[in-house]
């Protein structure tokens, strides 16, 4: 504990006087191909990223997405095939893993099975020939910080899932790393274990101080834990911000549909007032996006909407609100809330979420036609 | 255990189907149980029989019928001095064939379980080969060889032969086991700082070492009993095969069943150690 926190602000000064603000991490242009049946394949295709020092930055996207590949480039598995990799302003792109200044959490833990809980938290201390008083209070401390004190005896296969997990976060964070990399680490524990494990990691986060780079296919798990998102698909990165301007301003059709439920509208936009845009659908349907939200006049533009911003009513509402039409297909009691699938006029399908504020009956049966609202500041034209 | 006592009326109908299935478990576990023993019986009457006609009293050369019982030829148990040689060429023979053959096998194991190399299918298939051919055509084969490059068979051509036939097994187990590992572990090691050779050594060899012992035990026990191999191989040489299969025309000495027995014992030390150990590691 007290060690950590000599280190932190030794790097702290460090970052201080003389490479003040130089990023913990930073890809330049990375370029990963790989030769398959005889034709190349590009997993990542130009990704230029600057992670800062402390920060907590996740990879979000689908499976192949070049996510892994990319954090294995930073680890030092995997070479680049253009661009470069720095790590404190270093260039270590041809440096190997071994003499990396950065450790990794495994999807698989990757513990070493021959070897006891301490014997695993010791081992890259041992490569570092630490000696042996401080090796020992070294490990001791960091088993405390994952609380896995007492069972230091224990082999890995002798040990829970989330014990296991907790044991490869110490084993890589003892070294005191300059950035933590941790592959979908939660990807194998049940959802309740996921969930005290998220906010685990994010206390360890904070009482160590590292950088720590997230790599994983879960939304909720970015969303919840990381200072910075940077949604990735096909190799490349299609956005990046923190949590709340991702999922309030997803800047692609394909991060609108990857993080939560979005609905989209595709419409002509006319100019409405000096502030708003209208997009126009069919008879008596009115879109209102704000000017500045990269809706032209003219053109054809994508909306795109939240669910749990819209209102569904019966009544035709008022004006200055988005207006559309529609037919509920399906209503489903979710307990907290109500989904609503609701067929517009217009031919695309919109879901709704209500608050289950009150216990009264729901506002619509399937079949009903319906009026959903929703303010002009929550919808926003989203280039493809 | 009997049936139960006394069920109460109620619970009369539903028991009678629950006893008729317990009566056909209990059968049927007579019949595991009798079958198990017998072939136990079976597996060891052969070597109970040789334990056994060690401590027979002969008075002539042959050992085939019970005299007595006798402790005399546990302390002539160097009576014959070719045995002894020959029981000494097979220990080192087999130690030296093991070795060679475990250490080829695993690099061959590691590197056919691990890498994608030109050559890798023809390689597994000499390696099927080599386990699949019968006894009689490798003997051959080699003493062909031999003969046509002109090495005088003698002590060294058996190791090589030795090495040659248990080479395979010893790669197949050690590759089954490098096939199983996570790669990721591996590279955890060198993530935390280890080179290749201390990952090799520190992570990746602790790893596969049942692979490596259980090859190794299979190549000394297939080394020291071989027989037809060994004949074409062995020119002027003596192996305690060899010496008893020359043996059995005139008779052979209770000694022979005494050091069949010791080899026995050891064999088992051996694997019950390996049992033992190996739940422990793995």
């Amino acid at each position: 504990m007290t060690e950590i926190q000599a280190g932190k602000e030794e790097a702290a000064a460090a970052a201080a006087s003389d490479i003040s603000s130089v990023p913990a991490i930073e890809l330049d242009e990375v370029v990963k191909e790989y030769q398959a049946h005889g034709e190349v394949v590009q997993a990542v295709k130009g990704v230029s990223l600057s992670i800062a020092e402390g920060e907590f930055f996740s990879m979000l996207g689908p499976s192949g997405c070049g996510k892994t590949t990319t954090m294995r480039m930073i680890a030092g598995f995997e070479d680049p095939t253009r661009g470069s990799v720095r790590l404190h302003g270093r260039d270590v792109t041809d440096v190997p893993p071994n003499k990396r200044d950065v450790n990794m959490v495994f999807q698989s833990y990757a513990l070493f099975p021959h070897m006891n809980v301490w014997e695993n938290v010791a081992f890259g201390l041992r490569r570092k020939r630490v000696p042996g008083a401080e090796l020992r209070r070294r490990v001791g401390e960091m088993l405390e910080i994952v609380d896995l004190t007492g069972r230091e005896k224990r082999r890995p296969r002798e040990m829970s899932g989330g014990q296991q997990q907790r044991v490869a976060l110490a084993r890589a964070l003892v070294n005191q790393p300059r950035a933590l990399l941790l592959d979908e680490p939660l990807g194998a524990l049940d959802l309740k274990l996921r969930q005290a494990m998220q906010i685990e990691l994010k206390r360890i986060q904070r009482e160590v101080g590292i950088t720590f780079v997230y790599v994983t296919h879960d939304q909720n798990e970015a969303l919840t834990m990381s200072d910075r998102i940077a949604v990735m698909n096909d190799g490349l990165v299609e956005q990046l911000a923190g949590p709340r301007e991702i999922y309030e301003r997803p800047a692609t059709k394909f991060v609108a549909g990857f993080i939560g439920t979005s609905n989209l509208l595709t419409g002509t936009a006319e100019r409405f007032d000096a502030s708003t845009v209208v997009v126009r659908l069919g008879e008596g349907d009115r879109v209102l996006v704000p000017v500045g939200e990269g809706a032209r006049t003219g053109g054809q533009v994508e909306v795109t909407v939240r669910p749990e911003k819209i209102r569904i009513s019966r009544e035709e509402p008022a004006a200055g609100v988005s207006a559309v039409r529609g037919t509920v297909a399906e209503v489903v009691y979710l307990g907290t809330y109500n989904s609503y699938a609701v067929n517009l006029a217009g031919g695309a399908e919109f879901t709704v979420f209500e608050q289950n504020a009150n216990d009264s009956s729901i506002t619509a049966e399937r079949g009903d036609p319906v009026w959903l609202s929703w303010q002009p500041h929550h919808s926003f034209a989203i280039g493809s | 255990m009997s049936g139960p006592v006394s069920p109460a009326p109620a619970t009369r109908a539903p028991a009678a189907p629950a006893r008729a299935r317990r009566g056909r478990t209990r059968w049927g576990g007579r019949l595991l149980f009798g079958y198990t023993w017998l072939v136990l019986l079976w597996l060891f009457a052969p070597i109970a029989v040789m334990i056994v006609f060690g401590f027979n009293d002969i008075k002539s050369k042959s050992n085939v019928s019970w005299q007595g019982f006798t402790l005399k030829w546990w302390g002539r148990l160097g009576d014959y001095p070719e045995l002894t040689t020959a029981l000494w060429n097979s220990i080192t023979i087999a130690l030296l064939a093991t070795l060679v053959a475990t250490v080829l096998g695993t690099l061959m194991g590691i590197a056919l379980g691990r890498y994608r190399f030109g050559g890798q299918g023809a390689t597994n298939l000499v390696m099927f080969a080599a386990i699949s051919s019968p006894e009689l055509v490798m003997g051959t084969s080699l003493l062909s060889l031999f003969i046509s490059v002109g090495v005088q068979t003698g002590y060294w051509t058996v190791v090589i032969a030795h090495v040659l036939f248990s080479v395979s097994f010893v790669a197949v187990t050690v590759r089954a086991r490098v096939v199983g590992l996570d790669g990721s572990v591996e590279e955890a090691a060198r993530d935390l700082g280890a080179s290749t050779w201390v990952t090799f050594w520190r992570v990746t060899f602790p790893m596969i070492l049942p692979g490596v012992i259980s090859g190794a035990l299979l190549a000394f026990a297939l080394s020291i009993d071989d027989f037809v191999i060994t004949q074409f191989t062995s020119g002027t040489t003596t192996t305690f095969p060899l010496w008893i299969y020359g043996a059995v025309r005139i008779g052979v000495p209770p000694q022979v069943n005494i050091l069949g027995t010791l080899i026995f014992a050891v064999g088992v030390a051996i694997a019950v150690i390996n049992t033992v150990t190996s739940r422990r590691r793995t």
